[in-house]
């Protein structure tokens, strides 16, 4: 696999507090990633210093294969803040103008990306007559200008209505599909959790996962069991080795599994001891389960 | 590097007020200097023309209108403050980075662009300079024309260095109203050392260490020419005689000043998270 971005024991201290610490990760071309944190996790600080405008305090990263200086591999980024920062007095088509002058861009590229975003009767509009959706999915053109290898989106749907949020996923969505490579930014597990295969968990600045989103915990999901024998049911399952934990409530009772089973292969054994269930449900543990599990442990 | 200017250029001529700025800083100078080379006639009372004072001969013309001119680069350095201080309160200055602009190219961008404005003051200065005299100097040979043009090289370094302390005052105070406020300062503190110096050494003394001071380096290299025009009246009044020629030293301070404060400028934004 090719590495785009990646970053070793990169640590950043502001003054007493130390906003990242000792974080390691890579990431690969052709993937979603997304950075998963609460507020004040060291998410934004992390991109800050990839995107040359917070300083490190320690560590390093590379863009690419580390050849090119960071503000040249800049220019094959595409990349959007917390809020979108553009030039309020000019129309939205200058200021894409003086983005593809920074990147080296030829401006015939301009009109294509405010066709994907849905800007084009808007484009000589000032930036500052813009509504905060317009201003996002301008921002997302201006980042798609230099079809970047890779996309990086710092809380993209901050701050949007849910139309505005589904448009700005919507495009998300699309650009994935296209093959280019995006680093997604959030705290809004759901929104992970939809786009991205690949997750960063921090919190107070450090990693406590790296890897695929289906394997954050080393789980194999759970049953959700009903019966009319429910005493029975229970003293099965305690004596079974393949269970953990057990809870019940309102009748429900949740098994959790040690090893990997089937549903079907459960159903078996259950009708072979004689036990009916009136509900059987295997299920896995949502992001924001997962999420909390692993912040409420480490 | 004509990429970095004309990226600057954008920013600032599609903003109304600097654009009004910048047109002010130009033409107001300029329209003065040729209405003054008019012959105006006061409803039959009495005719003002300051060309029969002689102020518009070759080549003391040269020496009057670059003072002139420099008198109005306050208009312009309110555009180089508000250029960096823009770039802060619109977080800009964060995006351009991230678009891949180097944090070098954002500071020579601003300072390219403070060369390009003062060149083009300089050359307009000249032509309309050259037009004046022409039309009303005594003596119009080759080359007393062109005696004294190093009058011209101390108008453009001037407006460079004064623009280049704006810059880093601009970088240092992040907004446009501080940064003016920064330069005062600077002025007042200027003046209190010299009157330190004055009160614990010597009067010459202070005069020799405020020349190395930016503001009054920089007027260094224009001394006013009130007193040269009466000199040039009454001949005979030694005790006003001084030192209004540009000596090479002050240019060189200038100069030094300016990759000073060019220099500060990326530091100080180099070491800064954004």
């Amino acid at each position: 696999m090719e590495p785009i971005l990646t970053i070793n024991n990169l640590t950043k201290k502001f003054g007493y507090l130390t906003a990242v610490s000792d974080l390691s990760f890579t990431i690969n071309k052709g993937n979603v990633y997304g950075i998963l944190g609460p507020n004040g996790s060291g998410k934004s600080t992390t991109l800050g210093i990839v995107l040359n405008v917070v300083n490190k305090t320690s560590g390093d990263f590379k863009w690419f294969d580390g050849s090119i200086t960071t503000h040249d591999a800049l220019k094959k980024v595409g990349a959007i803040i917390e809020n979108p920062n553009f030039y309020p007095y000019m129309s939205g088509y200058d200021n894409l103008k003086l983005v593809c002058r920074i990147k080296g861009v030829d401006f015939s590229k301009i009109d294509g990306k405010l066709e994907i975003v849905g800007l084009t009767e808007r484009k000589n509009s000032k930036f500052s007559n813009y509504s905060l959706g317009m201003k996002q999915r301008l921002a997302i053109a201006s980042a798609l200008l230099n079809d970047p290898m890779i996309l990086i989106l710092d809380e993209p749907t901050n701050g949007l209505d849910p139309q505005g949020i589904h448009q700005i996923r919507q495009i998300i969505k699309d650009i994935a599909n296209q093959g280019t490579t995006i680093l997604l930014a959030s705290h809004l597990l759901d929104e992970v959790e939809k786009v991205c295969t690949h997750v960063v968990v921090l919190r107070k600045g450090v990693k406590l996962y790296s890897g695929r989103v289906d394997e954050m915990i080393s789980s194999y999901g759970f049953f959700e069991l009903k019966t009319d024998k429910k005493d029975e049911l229970l003293s099965i399952l305690e004596k079974d080795e393949t269970f953990g934990k057990i809870k019940v409530a309102d009748g429900l009772i949740t098994a959790f599994l040690n090893e990997p089973m089937e549903a079907a292969t459960f159903n078996k054994l259950m009708f072979e001891k004689g036990i009916t269930l009136s509900h059987l449900v295997k299920r896995k543990e949502s992001l924001e389960e997962q999420f909390l599990q692993l912040t409420d442990n480490n | 590097m004509v990429r970095l200017l004309q990226l600057e250029l954008q920013k600032l001529l599609l903003n109304r007020t600097s654009k009004v700025l910048i047109f002010i800083s130009f033409v107001l100078p300029f329209t003065v200097l040729i209405l003054s080379s008019i012959k105006i006639n006061f409803f039959g009372f009495f005719t003002l023309e300051l060309g029969e004072l002689g102020i518009y001969n070759f080549p003391i013309i040269w020496h009057i209108t670059t003072f002139f001119a420099s008198q109005f680069k306050f208009f312009f350095a309110i555009v180089v403050v508000s250029m960096i201080g823009n770039e802060y309160s619109n977080k800009t200055i964060k995006q351009n980075l991230i678009d891949g602009l180097s944090k070098k190219e954002f500071i020579l961008s601003k300072f390219y662009t403070i060369v390009f404005f003062s060149l083009v003051a300089t050359i307009l200065l000249f032509l309309i300079s050259l037009f004046i005299g022409l039309y009303y100097s005594s003596y119009t040979e080759i080359n007393i024309i062109f005696r004294e043009t190093e009058y011209l090289l101390g108008y453009f370094l001037k407006l460079v260095g004064f623009f280049s302390f704006c810059l880093f005052l601009g970088m240092l105070a992040k907004r446009s109203a501080f940064a003016l406020a920064f330069l005062f300062v600077d002025y007042i503190l200027e003046w209190i050392i010299f009157g330190l110096i004055t009160w614990k050494g010597s009067y010459e003394l202070a005069e020799k260490i405020q020349n190395f001071f930016p503001l009054k380096s920089m007027y260094n290299l224009i001394k006013q020419p009130v007193q040269r025009i009466v000199m040039s009246k009454f001949p005979d009044k030694t005790e006003i005689a001084y030192d209004y020629a540009l000596h090479w030293y002050e240019l060189v301070i200038v100069m030094g000043w300016t990759a000073i404060f060019v220099f500060l400028s990326y530091r100080l934004l180099k070491k800064r998270d954004l």
